[in-house]
């Protein structure tokens, strides 16, 4: 499974693993509408990219649609732990404008 | 420019190729001396194009992709992408920033997206012709 959802304290985090592209967006997308529609305590949901290894255009399509849903129902997105790359492709949308977005801490060995 | 290597391939427009398809790429350009960052951005214009091919130019039918990657002496990777698809009727348009002709979740950057990560890029279309993405990248490498 490509994302791990926990819910706490109204705050809905669905953690992405692995790649994310036109391909695999769909079944990333579904998991996450699902929790977020069946659970009504929601304020906030993020979108945490820390196991994403890789992301194209269809990243920005899937937070865009996420921010569609959430800002709908007057809830709030965040996105964290971007790497450098998916933060600056995130940001040609201007996404940073609506919600919350962060690049993750990258540490180099 | 002086080429020194080539790799051709043909493959069927699903989406499941999307992945096959830029790490076949990468992989190939990876013989010049490469950093992790270079590698990565000839990954994402790879995607991007062909996921261009696979949901608008053949939209809900299967075609082929054909899909060029040469490599030169002097440090660039020129990669072609082409399809024989619907075409795209306005280039220009298609190519501003957070257009799309199809709405949902996509999200209008793949043209932008390849520009932002290679030094050129041409296309060309006709419409019920098809398209070519050109994409040149000069690799500078670990040595920079």
């Amino acid at each position: 499974m490509p994302v791990t959802l926990k819910n706490r304290n109204g705050t809905l985090t669905a953690f992405i693993k692995g790649e994310i592209d036109h391909h695999t967006v769909p079944e990333i997308r579904d998991a996450i509408d699902d929790a977020f529609v069946s659970i009504e305590s929601i304020n906030l949901l993020v979108l945490d990219f820390y196991d994403v290894t890789f992301m194209d255009s269809s990243g920005v399509g899937l937070v865009m649609g996420r921010y569609r849903l959430v800002s709908g129902k007057g809830k709030k997105l965040k996105v964290s732990n971007l790497s450098k790359r998916d933060y600056t492709i995130m940001k040609m949308s201007g996404i940073e404008k609506l919600a919350e977005i962060n690049q993750k801490n990258e540490v180099y060995i | 420019m002086k080429k020194i290597n080539e790799l051709k391939m043909i493959f069927d427009s699903r989406s499941v190729n999307e992945s096959f398809s830029r790490m076949a790429v990468s992989a190939f350009s990876s013989q010049l001396d490469m950093t992790v960052e270079e590698l990565g951005d000839i990954k994402t214009v790879v995607s991007e194009a062909v996921t261009n091919c696979i949901v608008h130019a053949y939209k809900n039918t299967i075609g082929k992709i054909y899909i060029t990657c040469s490599v030169f002496e002097e440090g660039v990777v020129r990669i072609t992408v082409r399809d024989r698809g619907c075409g795209i009727e306005d280039v220009n348009k298609a190519r501003e920033p957070l257009y799309t002709s199809v709405g949902g979740d996509r999200s209008g950057l793949g043209f932008s997206v390849m520009e932002s990560f290679s030094d050129k890029l041409r296309v060309r279309s006709k419409v019920g012709v098809g398209t070519t993405v050109t994409i040149e990248k000069r690799i500078c490498g670990k040595t920079k």
